[in-house]
């Protein structure tokens, strides 16, 4: 039984934790059947296994060489000496399966232990490391990938001495286009790397769409992105060979780009302008608009042709190349190709919304202007004509495709709800009647964008009808809707999307809740406490926690390690308050929560309360000595209430009896009970050793693997 | 063999197959687009069509003002819309022995066809591209004759008035050839024609060919066609679809091995996927009734709209528009929506198996019985009384040049509330609308087309592996707008062989075998001998029978006897020759092992020669050569019968006789 082998291998480790385990290890042939549990046919043994002999490695050396290295393996302790003798070994071994394990035994060592010892380790085994390249094919390239990586991250060895440099340099060029990307990647993301490495790991990265720029690029132009490097040929047969082969390269190459440009370690100067184009290139492959201009091009335009996939990948990358800056007639290029995939009828929800995604960064970056947020008069422009569209998206047969577009319509409102050209183009097109009305759509994801939506409309006074702020009545119109759909909507997407722009309002001070707040929180209360749904149970506890904050100020802090800073004293709470809390009722609301069957509603109703009990520490009444009850029969009584969930289980009870309860409740220990994880009984020594049992009864193989 | 291509349009074919002594028609298609240089009929008079200004020659004679007419810069002919035929001269169709019908699309030229060229043979369609076939026609004759037009313009058509014209009339092809809308009549005529077949049934033709229907996918009941003889054969493909949506799937494993393929009525937009543009229809749809507005389907009474309204079915209470109205207009749309429900063993698996529900197997029941979609067979009568605002009409003629859409058009053209949305790919959308510019309404081409891309297509060829290729000239190069797209062409290796209009293909295949039957007393009488394991050879003789394209081995007639009557000498005289026959030789001459042969028998001085095709034996003493080649072995001697007989004698010995 897998378990019963996994909590062998962790019983192991728990034993390796002491010195003189090793000797036990040593001659019990414990580690032999390490060794054979490495090709367990289930992963996590097999994984847990290659950790053990790390663990045990690193065991070994501490213990043998605790200060200065020691130069010579054959020094080493009998237990490591048996270790590195089988990675050796497994590097040898013709088997691709042994030399990976035995690869990522080196990688795992090389990224956990820094001690001197590592250095020789690599003196030790990095020449039939260095076989690997030579056989054809190369066995495990990304388990080798790995371990170079690893093993330059890693801050013990001298580099240049030990070639690492050379070896990354050469394997770089040996390697397919494809193969050699993560390797590429991960190459940049080292801190210390000589230069011509990174540019020659750069130039790996960069080579794919350098040659999409020059398969389409009409005249010589502008200076592409490279400039004849050798090994262009691999790629572009890499790209030409199959459809498949240029999509997963290109797809890829974008994702390694983009996840480039966001590190620290991203290469300066950045090829902005040529990648750009590149991108805005491809995506015009892949919608047919790029008249190619060589053979090449056309063949690349047959291939890319409506593929999702690499369209999906650019318009990711489209999206970070946002935060870089642009020559203006490609901002409009982006802007031109954007608005042509959100229009395009042929594109897919998936791409669609990649694309809403992408135009929201643009929209965002496209003018930065120190001290000013407003859009530019291209982005405007955009704009104009970017609502019919939109509208035409809100009414799409296809689900996914109206939830986006609300999702992004929410977004552009909370960007620029309050500027005024904004305002006017929304208020000129359809789109926030239309997005009301998707309120009642039968999706219940798109009912839920839809209350964002309409939340987000109504926080800004953007809501459908025109008169909005004459109109009251519409307004209340829209709170009432909402009431209505967190009470009877039968989808919790929704109900949580409602308190969501509940929990909004509160917060913000909106016109319709600040009007009669305590019937707002009532009302809100009395819905969500008997929901089905534990996040929209969650969210009330939230939308509670909000309305106390602002009646009795920020939580104190918690943190014992910081200094004590003279505390403005929160304003004690007014006794007409607590009235309030125990009419609402809010005291019961989180008393019920605090039972709740799903553990993170119970934390957050425990944090609720403690909150409670801070801000009302100094209210205490003359009960206080000796009149509160006990706090286990305020638990029997609260179980029996969540039982028959009916009448109120502690009466119309007075401010005071509330806070005793609150007193006598052991808070902090029931925090301390929730905090834990629930997987924490099936971890216990008691439940592997069920597993073991079971394993007795059932004596053939489980193939189920539990863990 | 040989193919008669009679349209060039790619999508609406007419062609003709000649093939093992019948001749065959592939489809029998009508270009309808030559009736978008015709002004449109109004069924209400339109003040507006009728005060077109007469147009007149740049040097203002006037003499054509009748005839044709100006609206928005664009020239019509002001008369009874005619349609392109198939070219009638390049053949004569008397001969044609049947006629091979694909889908109801592609037999709207079946009346001028049978009914003027002196056909007399058999039509073959299955049941619902008949039926469905029937209605489509029955629209457009009711449309055109409802609608009675005095005028019939010709002056126009004159060679040398027409060069005068302005473009698209001056590019107008065979315009002399283009001929009014059929009769009822005619059409009841050319249909009594058709013999009703079924998916997968053989059909013997004069005993040389069979053909075989099988599902294209495309249609209710759309067929692709196998014509083949024992040793040939020959695949008709035609307008098929890859999609699920209505129709049975295509079979795509009987078009296996075959010598020639013709492809044609592939998607006429390769671009547009059909699943967008079904999502842009009712993205477009939803978003002008929201707006108040009434939104204008032109489409034809069958085919893609019970689709749409299946969409539209799933789609209108998501969209909250459960309260408008669908109106559905056509002389035969009660027919229509009738028939598609009772075909069922045409349907997808999916709709079939709601038959055993039992249910309907279109959701467009449904609408009509909840009243949201409603159907009248015109404008006139109820539809009057019923028609309400804000409303969806789906209504024909997608050209827009007659039918109730004209009206519509008239109706509601000038208010930018109101969309158009094309979602039938056989005419330009522009071009449809040129008359009745200038326009308010929105126009929205949605271009519904199901049939096969390139991709499918190359995927299918690859699948068949047919050993040559046959397409219009259309489908062998990107489309003119998109000259750079060499994915929207057919690529298969041997390339495609292409035809257009008037033109006739030699196909590319030899026959090289026909079967033959022997009688069983001849059989027996067979001595079969085993040159090698496996391979046993019999000589025969015979007499070759040959009636109704079958050929028969019948046993020789006996030596002859002396007659004993006059009869019988009659008899025998019919009765071929029979002569003695010589053995006949079978194997190889090995040619070391002959030399050494020539050697023992007193040869010398022999020499060997290779040649491309074997080798030469020279006998220099004797002044003689022995050619051996592979089928022949010639001695060439100096009139010495002797030497010559000595040695074809030693070259008997390394050959088998029987």
């Amino acid at each position: 039984m897998p378990s019963v082998r996994s909590g062998w291998i962790q019983g192991l480790c728990s034993l390796a934790h002491h010195p003189s385990a090793l000797h036990f290890l040593a001659d019990s042939g414990a580690v032999d059947t390490i060794f054979a549990l490495q090709g367990d046919p289930s992963l996590f043994v097999a994984s847990a296994a290659s950790q053990l002999l790390v663990h045990i490695l690193a065991l070994a050396m501490q213990g043998g060489a605790s200060g200065s290295p020691i130069s010579e393996a054959a020094a080493w302790p009998i237990c490591a000496q048996k270790i590195v003798n089988h990675v050796e070994e497994s590097l040898h071994s013709k088997a691709t399966p042994q030399v990976t394990q035995a690869l990522n035994v080196l990688t795992t060592t090389f990224g956990r232990c820094h001690s001197p010892w590592t250095g020789v380790l690599w003196g030790r085994l990095s020449p039939p490391v260095a076989c690997l390249f030579e056989r054809d094919p190369i066995p495990a390239v990304h388990s080798l990938m790995d371990l170079l990586l690893s093993v330059a991250r890693s801050h013990v060895l001298n580099f240049a001495a030990c070639g690492l440099w050379e070896m990354l340099a050469q394997t770089l060029s040996r390697l397919s286009p494809t193969q050699a990307g993560p390797l590429a990647l991960g190459t940049l993301k080292l801190q210390h790397c000589p230069q011509e490495l990174r540019t020659q790991a750069f130039g790996v990265l960069l080579q794919p769409l350098a040659c999409i720029l020059k398969a389409t690029t009409q005249a010589p132009g502008p200076p592409g992105l490279l400039d004849g490097t050798a090994g262009s040929s691999l790629t572009v047969d890499a790209l030409l060979s199959s459809k498949s082969a240029c999509v997963g390269l290109l797809c890829q190459t974008l994702a390694h780009l983009e996840e480039l440009q966001m590190l620290p370690q991203c290469p300066c100067p950045w090829p902005q302008v040529p990648l750009l184009g590149a991108t805005v290139t491809i995506l015009r492959l892949c919608d047919g608009s790029v008249d190619p201009s060589s053979s090449m091009g056309g063949r690349l335009c047959g291939t890319l042709g409506g593929c999702v996939r690499v369209q999906r990948a650019a318009l990711d990358f489209l999206g970070t190349l946002s935060q870089g800056t642009s020559p203006l007639e490609l901002v409009l290029e982006v802007f031109a190709v954007l608005l042509k995939t959100l229009e395009s009828p042929e594109s897919s929800p998936t791409v669609l919304k990649k694309a809403f995604q992408a135009t929201l960064r643009w929209l965002q970056n496209s003018h930065k202007t120190p001290n000013c947020s407003d859009l530019s008069p291209d982005a405007l422009l955009f704009l104009g004509e970017l609502f019919p569209i939109l509208q035409k998206r809100l009414c799409s047969p296809c689900w996914e495709v109206r939830d986006s577009a609300l999702e992004f319509l929410t977004h552009l409102i909370r960007h620029w709800g309050g500027q005024a050209d904004f305002r006017e183009a929304l208020h000129s097109s359809e789109v926030p009647t239309l997005a009301r009305q998707l309120l009642q759509d039968p999706e219940s994801y798109v009912r839920a964008s839809a209350v964002g939506t309409a939340g987000q409309l109504s926080s800004r006074g953007l809501q459908a009808t025109s008169a909005s702020p004459e109109n009251p009545l519409a307004q209340q119109g829209l709170l009432m809707d909402l009431m209505h759909i967190l009470s009877t909507d039968s989808e919790g997407f929704p109900r949580r999307a409602v308190l969501r722009v509940f929990t909004e309002w509160l917060r913000d001070g909106h016109a319709d809740v600040i009007r009669d707040t305590e019937w707002f929180v009532a009302t809100v209360l009395q819905a969500v406490s008997r929901d089905l749904d534990w996040e929209v149970r969650m969210q009330g506890l939230e939308l509670a926690q909000v309305f106390l904050i602002q009646a009795m100020g920020q939580p104190s802090l918690h943190c014992p390690y910081t200094v004590g800073l003279p505390e403005a004293t929160s304003p004690r709470p007014h006794p007409e308050f607590l009235q309030t809390l125990c009419r609402l009722p809010l005291f019961e609301f989180a008393f019920c929560a605090l039972l709740d069957c799903d553990r993170p509603v119970a934390q957050k109703a425990c944090d609720l309360l403690l909150f409670l009990r801070d801000k009302t520490t100094h209210c205490s009444g003359p009960q206080e000595a000796g009149d509160s009850p006990n706090s286990a029969s305020v638990e029997a009584v609260l179980q029996r209430w969540r039982e028959g969930e009916q009448g109120q289980p502690l009466g119309d009870l007075e401010p005071e009896a509330m806070l005793a309860i609150l007193r006598s409740l052991d808070l902090e220990g029931l925090q301390g009970k929730l905090a834990k994880s629930s997987d924490h009984v099936e971890k216990s020594p008691q439940s592997l050793l069920q597993d073991m049992l079971a394993t007795v009864g059932i004596l053939e193989e489980n193939e189920a693997d539990c863990y | 063999m040989k193919l008669y291509c009679l349209s060039g349009h790619p999508t609406l074919p007419c062609n003709v197959l000649k093939f093992k002594s019948t001749t065959i028609m592939l489809d029998c298609g009508l270009d309808m687009t030559s009736t978008l240089n015709f002004l449109p009929l109004p069924l209400v008079q339109s003040p507006r069509l009728s005060n077109l200004p007469g147009w007149s020659l740049k040097d203002g004679n006037a003499f054509l003002d009748k005839e044709l007419k100006e609206c928005s810069g664009h020239v019509f002919v002001d008369s009874v819309p005619e349609f392109c035929l198939p070219e009638t001269e390049l053949i004569d169709l008397s001969t044609v022995d049947v006629i091979l019908i694909s889908n109801y699309h592609c037999m709207m030229a079946l009346p001028y066809i049978t009914e003027h060229t002196g056909f007399t043979g058999t039509v073959y369609a299955t049941e619902p591209t008949m039926q469905i076939g029937r209605l489509l026609m029955e629209e457009l004759v009711n449309f055109i004759e409802r609608v009675p037009k005095a005028q019939s313009a010709s002056l126009w058509k004159n060679k040398d008035i027409q060069r005068l014209l302005p473009s698209p009339l001056k590019d107008a092809v065979e315009v002399s050839t283009w001929r009014r809308c059929y009769t009822m009549q005619e059409v009841n005529s050319a249909l009594s024609k058709i013999q009703l077949v079924g998916y997968s049934q053989k059909i013997e033709l004069f005993g040389a060919v069979q053909v075989t229907p099988l599902s294209s996918g495309y249609a209710l009941g759309s067929s692709n066609w196998i014509i083949q003889s024992h040793y040939e054969k020959v695949s008709y493909v035609s307008g098929s679809s890859l999609l699920t949506t209505h129709p049975q799937p295509m079979d795509q494993a009987s078009l296996k091995n075959s010598d020639v393929l013709v492809l044609t009525g592939l998607t006429q937009i390769p671009t547009a996927n059909p699943d967008g543009m079904v999502g842009e229809f009712c993205s477009n749809l939803a978003l002008t009734v929201r707006n108040g507005g009434n939104v204008l389907v032109p489409c034809y009474p069958s085919g893609v709209i019970y689709d749409l309204l299946e969409c539209l079915y799933q789609y209108i209470d998501s969209a909250g528009l459960s309260n408008i109205p669908f109106y559905f207009i056509s002389p035969v749309a009660n027919s229509s929506l009738e028939f598609s429900q009772i075909f069922a063993e045409w349907l997808c698996h999916n709709k079939q198996s709601k038959v055993y529900l039992p249910e309907p197997p279109f959701p467009h029941a449904e609408l009509i019985q909840t009243n949201k979609l409603k159907h009248y067979p015109s404008i006139h009568g109820d539809f009057s009384n019923d028609f309400r605002q804000p409303c969806v009409v789906f209504t024909g003629h997608p050209s827009l040049r007659f039918g109730d859409v004209v009206h519509f058009m008239e109706l509601w053209g000038k208010s930018s509330l109101n969309t158009v949305i094309f979602t039938e790919p056989d005419f330009s959308y522009l071009e449809a609308l040129a008359p009745y510019q200038p326009l308010a309404m929105k126009c929205i081409y949605c271009p519904i087309d199901t049939r096969l891309n390139f991709i499918q297509v190359s995927k299918l060829l690859k699948e068949v592996q047919p050993l040559h290729v046959v397409c219009p000239e259309q489908y062998t190069q990107p489309p003119p707008a998109q000259s750079h797209r060499m994915d929207l062409m057919i690529d298969c290796q041997p390339p495609a062989m292409s035809y257009r209009r008037a033109e006739v293909l030699a196909l590319p295949f030899k026959r090289r075998y026909e079967k033959i039957e022997i009688m069983p007393e001849l059989a027996d009488s067979l001595v079969p001998m085993e040159i090698k394991p496996g391979i046993s050879l019999a000589t025969v003789s015979a007499v070759l029978h040959t009636k109704d394209n079958k050929h028969v081995l019948q046993p020789p007639p006996r030596p002859t006897q002396p007659p004993s009557s006059k009869k019988r000498k009659r008899v025998s005289e019919d009765v071929p020759d029979c002569k003695v026959l010589k053995p006949l030789l079978s194997g190889s001459i090995p040619v070391e092992q002959f030399v050494q042969t020539l050697e023992k028998h007193g040869f010398s001085d022999i020499k060997v020669e290779d040649t491309a095709k074997g080798h030469i034996v020279l006998l220099q003493e004797a002044e003689t050569l022995i050619q051996i080649e592979e089928d022949s072995t010639h001695i060439i001697c100096d009139n010495d019968e002797t030497l010559r007989v000595r040695l074809r004698d030693l070259v008997l010995r390394f050959l088998q006789k029987f």
